[in-house]
Order: C-alpha cells, then sequence, then structure tokens
C-alpha cells in the first residue's frame, strides 16, 4: 500500500484540535485552581466554580482526550489494516462535527446549561449531536476493519473496537432524559438508580476512554517506535478480555455507604480489586516488551513517556482498588485525595501516552523530523515534575481533610468545624496552582514544538 | 484465532462481554423496588423547591456539596442522621455528588433561618470568613421564571394540577413578601426594591435548601 493513499489528514486536524482543548482546558483547570484558594476570582456567573468546573473536565475529556483519541485511532486502524481510510469524506464531517460540539458544549456549560452528571452534563440536543458523530466515527472504523487488507487484528484493534461499542452503549444509557424546553431536561431514572446508572457510565468512560483507547496507542506505538515485537500475545489476549469483561461491574465503587443497596456495593469492590490482575497484564506486557533494551529509556526519546505513562496507570489501577474498600474509602472519598487520584491518570499515564504517539505520528506524516528531541525532553520532564507535585499535593492535602473530618475530642465531639478542614488546605492549593503552570508550559513546549514541525514540513515540501 | 480475523464478530462478542456486568449491577436493580423505595412520608418538591433545585444544578453547586450522609459515627455527628434511600425518590437527577469542597447539604433543611441563607449566599464571606464559596448575590436580582414550573412538575410525575402548581407559586410569594416574614431583613438587604414583590432565583434556591432532609425526619420518627 502507498503511503500516499493514506488518509494523514484527518489525524493532523484531530491532533491539532487536542492541542487546541487542552491549551483551554488547561487555562480553565488553572483559574479554577486559583478560584480554590482566591474566591475573588469567580468574577461573574459563568465564570464561577460550577460552572467553569464542568468546563474544565469537559474540555480536556472530551476535546483534548478524544480528538487525541480519534487522531491515533485514525493512524493506527489504516496502519493495521494496510488500507486508506474508507470514507474521507466522512472522516472530514466528523473533524468539523466534533470541533463544533466541542466548541458548543464550552459555550453551553458556560450559561448552566448542565445536567449535573459528572462527564455527562452536556444537554439532550447536544447528546443528540454526539451520537451522530459517534456513528460516523464507527462506520469508518469498521468499513476499513472489513475492507482491510492484513487478515489477522492486532490488539490495539481490539481495543478499538471494544471502545466503540462500549461508548455508545454507556452514552446513549446514562443520557436517557425527558426534554423541559430545548435547553433542559430531566434524567429518566430517579434517585439510587440514577445515582447507579450514573457511576456505571462515569467509571466506565474513564475505562473506555482514558484507558481502553490509550491502551491500544501503548500497544501500537511502544513496538513501532523501538522496533521491538511485543512480549507476549497471549498475554495481550487475557488482558484484553478479563479487562472489559470487569470494568462494567465496578461503578458503584463510587457510592460506597451511600443509599445504594448494599450488595452492589459490595460486588464492585470485588470486581475492583480483580481489576488489578488484567491492568497489570499489560503494565507486565509493556515491561517485558523492552527486556534486555532498557537502554532505549535513554535513546529513543519516545520510550519514556510510555514506559513512565504505563507505570503511572499500574500505580492509578492499584491505588483506585484500594481506596474503593470500604473502610479506606470512608477515610479518602469526598476528600481531595481522589482528585490527585484522577490527575495521576488524566496528567500522567493519558497525557504522557498520547504525547508520544503524537510526537510519532507528525514527523511520520509530514515527513519531517520532529523540530527539536531537546524540548520534547524538556516537555517530559516539566509534565513529570508538574503532575507529581501536583498529586501528591493533592494526597497529602486529602489524608489531612479526611482526619479532620473524623478528628473527636476525649468527650467524643467533633474537633474541627467544617470550614477548619477547607480552609486548612489553602496552601495545598497554592502549591498545586504552581505545580500546574510548570505543567502548562510543559505542554505549550508540547503543542511549540509540533506546530513548529508542521511548519518545517511546509517550508521543504518533500519529494516523496 | 477465528474471532481475531472477524471485525463484526469481535464487535457483537465485546459487546455480550460487557453487557453482563451491566445488567447484573445496573438493569436489573432498576426493575427491582429496593433499589429505590418510596415512602409516604416522603413528599416530592413544590414547584417552587423543584425551581431552585434546577438552580442548584444549574450553577453545579453539585461539584462542591455532597447530598448522602454515610452511616459514619462523625457524619452523623456533623450532619445528622444518615442518608435513607426513600429520600431520594422523587430525585431526578439523583445529587450525591462526589466531592466535598463544601459541606454536605442532605441535612440542611431547617438548620438555619432563610436570614441566614440570604446573607450566606450574597456573601459567603461576611458569614464564614474563610470559606472559599463563590458569591452569589446576582440571583436575588434575577425573577424566578416560572413559565415551565407546570410541565416540569407533570414530567417528574409529581401529581399537581396546574392549579395546585399556581397555588404553590403564589403561597411562598406571599410568605417571603408578606410584612410578618422573619428574614425580611435580610431578603431585602439582598433584593433590590423592584423585586422584593416577586419571586427571585434566591427565594427559589433558599426554598429548596430549607427543603432538604426535613420530610425524613418524619419517616424516622414514623418508624
Amino acid at each position: 500500500m502507498k503511503e500516499s493513499n493514506y488518509d494523514y489528514q484527518i489525524v493532523h486536524g484531530f491532533t491539532f484540535s487536542a492541542l487546541f482543548w487542552l491549551i483551554i482546558g488547561l487555562i480553565v483547570g488553572l483559574w479554577i485552581a486559583i478560584e480554590m484558594f482566591n474566591p475573588a476570582l469567580n468574577l461573574t456567573p459563568w465564570l464561577s466554580f460550577g460552572r467553569l468546573r464542568v468546563v474544565h473536565t469537559n474540555g480536556l475529556g472530551l476535546g483534548f482526550g478524544l480528538a487525541g483519541i480519534f487522531a491515533a485511532s485514525y493512524y493506527i486502524l489504516q496502519k493495521l489494516t494496510r488500507t486508506p481510510l474508507v470514507f474521507p469524506g466522512l472522516a472530514k464531517v466528523h473533524l468539523y462535527l466534533f470541533n463544533l460540539i466541542i466548541a458548543l458544549a464550552a459555550l453551553s456549560l458556560f450559561a448552566g446549561m448542565n445536567t449535573s452528571k459528572e462527564y455527562a452534563e452536556l444537554e439532550w440536543p447536544l447528546d443528540i449531536a454526539v451520537v451522530v458523530m459517534w456513528v460516523i466515527f464507527a462506520i469508518n472504523v469498521f468499513a476499513t476493519l472489513i475492507k482491510r487488507q492484513e487478515k489477522q487484528m492486532y490488539v490495539s484493534l481490539w481495543y478499538i473496537i471494544a471502545m466503540t461499542v462500549t461508548i455508545a452503549v454507556l452514552y446513549i444509557v446514562n443520557n436517557l432524559e425527558v426534554p423541559v424546553n430545548f435547553f433542559k431536561s430531566y434524567s429518566l431514572y430517579a434517585g439510587a438508580n440514577d445515582a447507579n446508572v450514573q457511576w456505571w457510565y462515569g467509571h466506565n468512560i474513564v475505562g473506555f476512554i482514558f484507558t481502553v483507547p490509550i491502551l491500544a496507542m501503548f500497544y501500537y506505538f511502544l513496538p513501532v517506535s523501538t522496533g521491538l515485537p511485543l512480549f507476549s500475545h497471549r498475554l495481550s489476549i487475557i488482558s484484553f478480555w478479563s479487562l472489559i469483561f470487569a470494568y462494567l461491574w465496578t461503578g458503584a465503587h463510587h457510592l460506597m455507604l451511600t443509599p445504594l443497596p448494599e450488595w452492589i456495593q459490595t460486588v464492585a469492590i470485588a470486581f475492583s480489586i480483580f481489576l488489578i490482575a488484567p491492568s497489570w497484564g499489560s503494565v507486565i506486557n509493556g515491561y517485558y516488551t523492552l527486556r534486555g533494551n532498557w537502554e532505549k529509556m535513554r535513546s529513543n526519546y519516545l520510550v519514556k513517556f510510555f514506559i513512565v505513562g504505563i507505570t503511572f496507570y499500574g500505580l492509578q489501577t492499584i491505588q483506585g482498588p484500594t481506596q474503593g474498600l470500604r473502610t479506606l474509602n470512608a477515610f479518602f472519598h469526598y476528600t481531595d485525595w481522589v482528585i490527585g487520584h484522577v490527575h495521576m491518570g488524566t496528567m500522567g499515564w493519558v497525557t504522557m501516552t498520547i504525547s508520544a504517539s503524537f510526537y510519532y505520528m507528525i514527523p511520520k506524516i509530514t515527513g519531517t523530523a520532529l523540530h527539536s528531541i531537546r524540548i520534547a525532553n524538556v516537555h517530559f520532564w516539566l509534565i513529570l515534575v508538574g503532575q507529581l507535585i501536583w498529586t501528591i499535593t493533592m494526597w497529602i492535602g486529602g489524608i489531612q481533610q479526611g482526619a479532620m473530618w473524623k478528628a473527636t475530642d476525649p468527650d467524643g465531639s467533633l474537633t474541627y468545624k467544617f470550614l477548619d478542614s477547607i480552609a486548612s488546605l489553602y496552601p495545598y492549593y497554592k502549591i498545586r496552582f504552581a505545580a500546574g503552570i510548570v505543567y502548562f508550559v510543559g505542554i505549550l513546549l508540547f503543542a511549540w514544538n509540533l506546530v513548529m514541525t508542521v511548519r518545517a514540513s511546509k517550508n521543504n515540501p518533500s519529494t516523496d | 484465532m477465528g474471532v481475531y480475523s472477524k471485525p463484526v464478530v469481535f464487535a457483537v462478542l465485546s459487546a455480550i462481554v460487557i453487557l453482563v456486568g451491566t445488567v447484573v449491577t445496573v438493569f436489573i436493580p432498576m426493575l427491582m423496588p429496593s433499589t429505590q423505595p418510596v415512602s409516604d412520608y416522603i413528599k416530592p418538591y413544590t414547584a417552587v423547591e423543584l425551581e431552585g433545585r434546577d438552580i442548584y444544578i444549574r450553577e453545579g453547586c453539585n461539584n462542591c456539596h455532597t447530598q448522602t450522609v454515610r452511616p459514619l459515627r462523625t457524619e452523623v455527628l456533623r450532619y445528622g442522621e444518615y442518608s435513607k434511600p426513600e429520600e431520594f425518590a422523587y430525585d431526578r437527577p439523583f445529587l450525591w455528588g462526589s466531592r466535598r469542597t463544601g459541606p454536605d447539604l442532605n441535612r440542611v433543611g431547617g438548620k438555619y433561618p432563610d436570614s441566614w441563607h440570604y446573607k450566606h449566599m450574597a456573601d459567603p464571606q461576611s458569614v464564614s470568613g474563610k470559606s472559599n464559596m463563590p458569591p452569589y448575590a446576582w440571583m436575588a436580582q434575577n425573577r424566578l421564571d416560572t413559565r415551565y414550573s407546570v410541565k416540569k412538575t407533570k414530567i417528574l410525575d409529581y401529581g399537581y394540577t396546574e392549579e395546585e402548581v399556581a397555588a404553590q407559586i403564589a403561597d411562598y410569594r406571599a410568605k417571603v413578601t408578606s410584612p410578618s416574614y422573619k428574614s425580611k431583613r435580610a431578603r431585602n438587604g439582598v433584593t433590590p426594591k423592584e423585586l422584593r414583590d416577586e419571586l427571585t432565583e434566591m427565594d427559589a434556591v433558599i426554598a429548596y435548601l430549607q427543603k432538604l432532609g426535613r420530610d425524613v425526619k418524619k419517616l424516622e420518627a414514623g418508624n
């Protein structure tokens, strides 16, 4: 198959959409980070924390995360099937529709049109647009898979298929709502059922956006960027099926000690513990792929993104089930500990893997060397250090707040008022903001590096 | 390995694998009345309380406040009796939340007088100096929109007639605009002159907050 037949424009388009929403989402993140210790920044209704936090999570999760996943999926799909996209025109519609949806999502969330269900806040007209967009993506995925030139589907394609199917189910079921008017609707489910559906969705959106397709990237880009074959095909089969089976049982660990029936909580704890095994299956597969070649951590600038990234995934998948245990959850839940947990995954595992995937793809599709490996290395260290300070600060703050909530005097009365617990965290919030700045600078270098690479390719059009 | 060379079969198989846990832990509980029990003691929200709840959702209050008290000693000491499933039968969506930047609100109804809420909503730091809550003074400058109240209570199946909805709105308005309203001074302090005889968004939010956890006390007394 000739390289020129592949549709790389779509990869290019989604890559730079991802970078755009990443920078917007981080600016909003920095703004709300200041609001946490300085409420004077809640200048207007649309700049108030309650509205902005949702813009931050949607902008980064759906804007940056999904765009990065689409970019990598379109690339991996064509490469692993050795088949150009079947419907490049449809892919272009996908790109425009995606950016339109994210822009309208941001505007509507600023305006307070918000269903309140986490990561499913968009109101019903946008939900319908998201479903249409997803169908457009799925048509290209399956048409290309059916027309493929390569008989066997490699592990990355399994993960892309699993994401395509599961996100459709999750998104539709959790967003079933009855419209009041164009801007407002009510959930179809009430109380405990609504909570159960929401966290089945909330947990699995993390699973099938921040885990499954990121693993697809990891399984593809680590071997191709090092030239080393995947350690074990059999281990990847076991990891895949057990991961996608177990994930869907665990949503209720977000609802520990709430009025949700206890048996659902307990089943969720059990399956969460089980999930350590398939998660570490992928971690071990990654580590062993490098066996005997660990010097590549030094010699190949991409390898450290992948290996440190998958290490954060490994830590994340131990921390998650542990904090889901009823006793520990009673202490950690509702504190900043959980905020630290989430950000280790998103700022560590997800962003590092997407960064390296972009660094691999953009030079390939433009036929130009990366603008600067040195900048890529600085980017790596800034986002690593920024993320570590960020998350460790939140873990310490979380422990402190959890302990203050539980502290009692000898006579059995509470030692601290609620307000004491939150006020004691302001120093941590200032450190968190500083760490966020370090991280943000790393991301700006990342974007700059890719922009300069593309610019160089336009100045020196390659002959092939 | 046949399935790894058949994308459609693979997709169907994946769908079946993910649906097992989904059916057992989400769909089947939905069919079990014990998942979301109802109680005669727990009444649906009035039209005004519901409008307040919708503003609570619009402003994303659930991003900082939970509404579920866990059955833990220190939590019951801090907030009151732990949350019961019956309390949430009329909550669409649920608002249990996931992070306590502010305190839990499931038992806040009746804890403070309306006047405290008016001052606190308008300028949280004037009441709780170290608080990081955003100010919501502008809510008292917005007239409450009740155009959809009838439709909303119908969709939620609260069982009110149009007249009952109109009466609930008129009654609450009469209460907060009456000269004998106990929190009159605090309300006038934050409400612009031209809106003092009308219902504002802040009135509705406070009505909602004062409803939280009120009915459950009857449930506990009844048991």
